[in-house]
């Protein structure tokens, strides 16, 4: 059995440490909001795991048309690793979002496009690993999943844009956005620092949960392995 | 962790069978010239199944009496829960028709996927000597054909109960563009559904969140045409029903393959 | 007509078919023996290019499976334990529609041939649902041979029949092997092996254990000899 690689965990380590800094950061570095009080702070995290959110349907799609590509076993492995964390980070995103829009929007949820998009990009998760689950056959199910997660990636922002062409009033701040939507600031220098610090530090937490998610399916697949030689 | 280790049986696994690279370079020649001659062409294949999943159609109105019955219910349901006075109507119209589109057309995808499933049919295709997407466009024009059907139920039903004419070309065109990316997708989606254990209950839950754009450009074209809006005022809703059509159409052709073959 | 050689199918870590090793030649008739979950299906879904094999060399007709899979399904009839039929089309439908997959030349004649072939001209107008599963059965064994292959393969043809229907099933058999084409078929009845084959070969835990000509086994040994190849693993 394959120990645990030294780098990973290094990687552990400066992870936590860097989220530990980053924390510290936003509340200590970055001045408070005037308008909107501390609350506002959920910006930084929020926008941060809405990134990883994003980034693990990006990385699933590219590992799911590798995967259907060349067969390999670990393409699969990384796809469903990036889709469970994925899943995760766009759960944090939506109920962050949640706690900053009751005092800022004064309601919990609204029908606005990013709020909608990213429910349905979680939906699209949840119905891949539903497909996942009733499958039996392994390569069956490494390829419907990776079919799956590629349609999800190719209709989500379609979904997107479909959306936006009505109304919103959630704030752009990365961008050009409505300058009148509620809840919008311009961002001072330390502000940004910590935005981009913390872009980082999230970065790095999806790329060192990938690795261990994809280590643990390997050593599940080890595992497998050894119980069907013991059962022969 | 080696890859040997893994393998059961390494001697055929790591070393080169004898001949089997002259061999695979022998194949790949001969499908180059072989494939063209041997395969059925793919619009005669394509236009057999369409031809047979039409033909049992014709044969049962198993579909065609369902959806007169289901198409009625569902508006019957929609009045009582929406109160569809004529105040109402004029705003939900489009979202009422399309949401009786879109449950009807889960129930149609799934028998449609059932046929093939039940007496082992889809090996029986399988194993004719046609394109693997040759099928799967068979399949698609046929629930597509079945969709229409389906459409041309509702809109007299819906018209005659509520006194409302929805024969307007920007409507029967929305409903066409709309049904196009819903059988493209449902198509591809319901031939993985019926493999999984859980396939009737699978294939909403898989197809839904893919379907959005339809939905919502769908509805807003059909709502603006129904109030009289011009081509050229709902042109960037058909023209996103067009891009998903064509996308979705494309992505199921490459991958089609894939949910087939073993 | 049939050559496999180290031959290895797995399904994720499973491993169903190690290393086998099978030759068929022209006009044999091969019943495959073995318990169930000796990867008997498995083995027909790949000679049948139904599924990939994970390594090894499978030459079926002249061809290669998978590259030249198609050249292989023009040469092939394969007859499940499912019959591959649409039940709300008519006998003579099925067939017409089958037909059509392949691009046969005069369809008509050749539907014709064989509803007689296989006894059901009379039912062709009935619908395939209201068959009786014998009678499926052997339209099923007509969809097979439509395209007149050289190569049959039966995956236990005779699942879910009664006596009479198994009867009227190892006719068609006979009649469809007798054209000197080549037939693979699994199965779990010895009695009516030793009567349609020509050799046996038993198949167990991912690999022939054994195989044997039917004229070389005196009668009612074949049991015996089934028995001695599981045991010899």
């Amino acid at each position: 059995m394959s120990p645990k690689p030294r780098l990973l965990t290094i990687l552990d380590a400066v992870t936590i440490a860097l989220l530990l800094v980053a924390t510290v950061g936003v509340f200590f570095y970055a001045p408070t909001e005037l308008v909107m009080g501390l609350v506002q702070k959920i910006f930084y995290f929020h926008v941060s795991a809405a990134w990883v959110g994003m980034l693990g349907f990006i990385i699933a799609a590219i590992a799911g048309v590798l995967y259907l590509r060349t067969g390999g076993r670990n393409w699969d492995l990384v796809e469903m690793a990036a889709v469970e964390i994925g899943m995760v980070f766009a759960l944090i995103t939506i109920i962050t979002g949640s706690i900053w829009a009751r005092p800022v929007w004064n309601t919990w949820w609204t029908w606005d496009p990013r709020l909608t998009t990213a429910t349905i990009m979680e939906l699209v998760y949840a119905a891949y690993l539903m497909l996942r689950q009733g499958i039996e056959e392994p390569e069956r199910r490494s390829r419907f999943g990776a079919i799956y997660v590629i349609l999800g990636a190719i209709s989500v922002p379609i979904t997107f844009f479909s959306i936006r062409f009505s109304r919103t009033i959630h704030p752009v701040i990365v961008g050009n956005g409505d300058p009148t939507a509620l809840g919008t600031f311009d961002m001072t220098p330390k502000m940004l620092q910590i935005f981009m610090f913390s872009l980082l530090v999230f970065s790095i937490i999806f790329a060192d949960l990938l690795w261990h998610r994809v280590r643990l399916g390997k050593l599940a697949d080890a595992v497998e392995q050894m119980k069907l030689k013991l059962i022969q | 962790m080696a890859e040997s280790q893994q393998t059961p049986t390494p001697s055929v696994v790591n070393g080169t069978l004898p001949g089997e690279v002259s061999d695979r370079a022998a194949a790949a020649a001969a499908t180059a010239q072989d494939k063209p001659a041997l395969n059925t062409p793919f619009l005669r294949a394509m236009a057999a199944v369409v031809w047979k999943d039409l033909a049992a159609e014709m044969r049962s109105r198993e579909l065609l009496s369902a959806m007169l019955v289901f198409a009625i219910l569902v508006i019957l349901i929609f009045n009582f829960a929406l109160e569809l006075d004529a105040q109402a109507r004029a705003n939900v119209t489009a979202g009422v028709l399309w949401v009786t589109f879109i449950f009807a057309g889960t129930l149609e995808l799934n028998r449609s996927m059932a046929i093939e499933k039940d007496r082992g049919c889809l090996d029986g295709l399988l194993l004719a000597p046609v394109d693997r997407t040759a099928i799967y466009f068979g399949k698609a024009i046929g629930n597509l054909v079945f969709m229409l059907i389906i459409a041309a139920i509702i809109l007299p039903i819906y018209s005659a109960l509520y006194t409302v004419n929805l024969f307007n070309p920007g409507l029967l065109l929305t409903i066409l563009l709309g049904s196009i990316g819903y059988t493209a997708v449902g198509t591809l989606l319901a031939s993985m559904a019926v493999q999984a254990r859980t396939r009737d209950m699978l294939l909403p839950i898989l197809l839904f969140p893919v379907i959005v754009p339809v939905l919502v450009a769908a509805v807003k074209a059909s709502g603006g045409f129904l109030q009289g809006a011009s081509f050229s005022e709902l042109s960037p809703w058909l023209n996103l029903l067009l891009v998903y059509d064509v996308i979705f159409t494309a992505v199921a052709f490459m991958v089609f393959d894939f949910v087939v073959e073993e | 007509m049939i050559e496999v050689r180290h031959l290895v199918k797995r399904f994720g870590p499973k491993t169903v078919l190690r290393n086998l090793d099978f030759q068929v030649e022209a006009g044999e008739f091969v019943a495959l023996l073995g318990p169930n979950g000796a990867g008997k299906t498995t083995f027909l879904r790949i000679l049948a290019s139904l599924s990939r094999p994970s390594y090894g060399q499978v030459q079926v007709a002249g061809y290669l499976l998978p590259q030249q899979a198609s050249a292989v399904r023009r040469r092939l009839g394969v007859v499940s334990h499912q019959p591959l039929l649409y039940g709300d089309l008519t006998a003579e439908e099925n067939l017409r529609f089958y037909g059509r997959m392949y691009a046969l030349p005069d369809l008509d004649r050749r539907t014709q041939e064989v509803l007689d072939l296989v006894g059901l001209a009379a039912r062709r107008r009935d619908m395939v649902r209201t068959f009786s599963r014998g009678m499926q059965q052997r339209l099923a064994i007509g969809r097979a041979v439509l395209h007149d292959p050289e190569v049959m393969l039966f995956d236990e043809p005779h699942t879910g029949l009664d006596q009479e229907a198994c009867a009227m099933l190892d006719e068609v058999l006979q009649q469809v092997a007798a054209r000197g084409r080549t037939v693979v078929m699994t199965s779990h009845d010895l009695a009516r092996t030793a009567d349609l084959a020509s050799r046996v070969d038993v198949l167990s835990h991912g690999v022939i254990r054994a195989s044997t000509r039917t004229d070389r086994l005196a009668k009612d040994s074949l049991l015996a000899f089934y028995r001695q190849a599981l045991e010899a693993e």
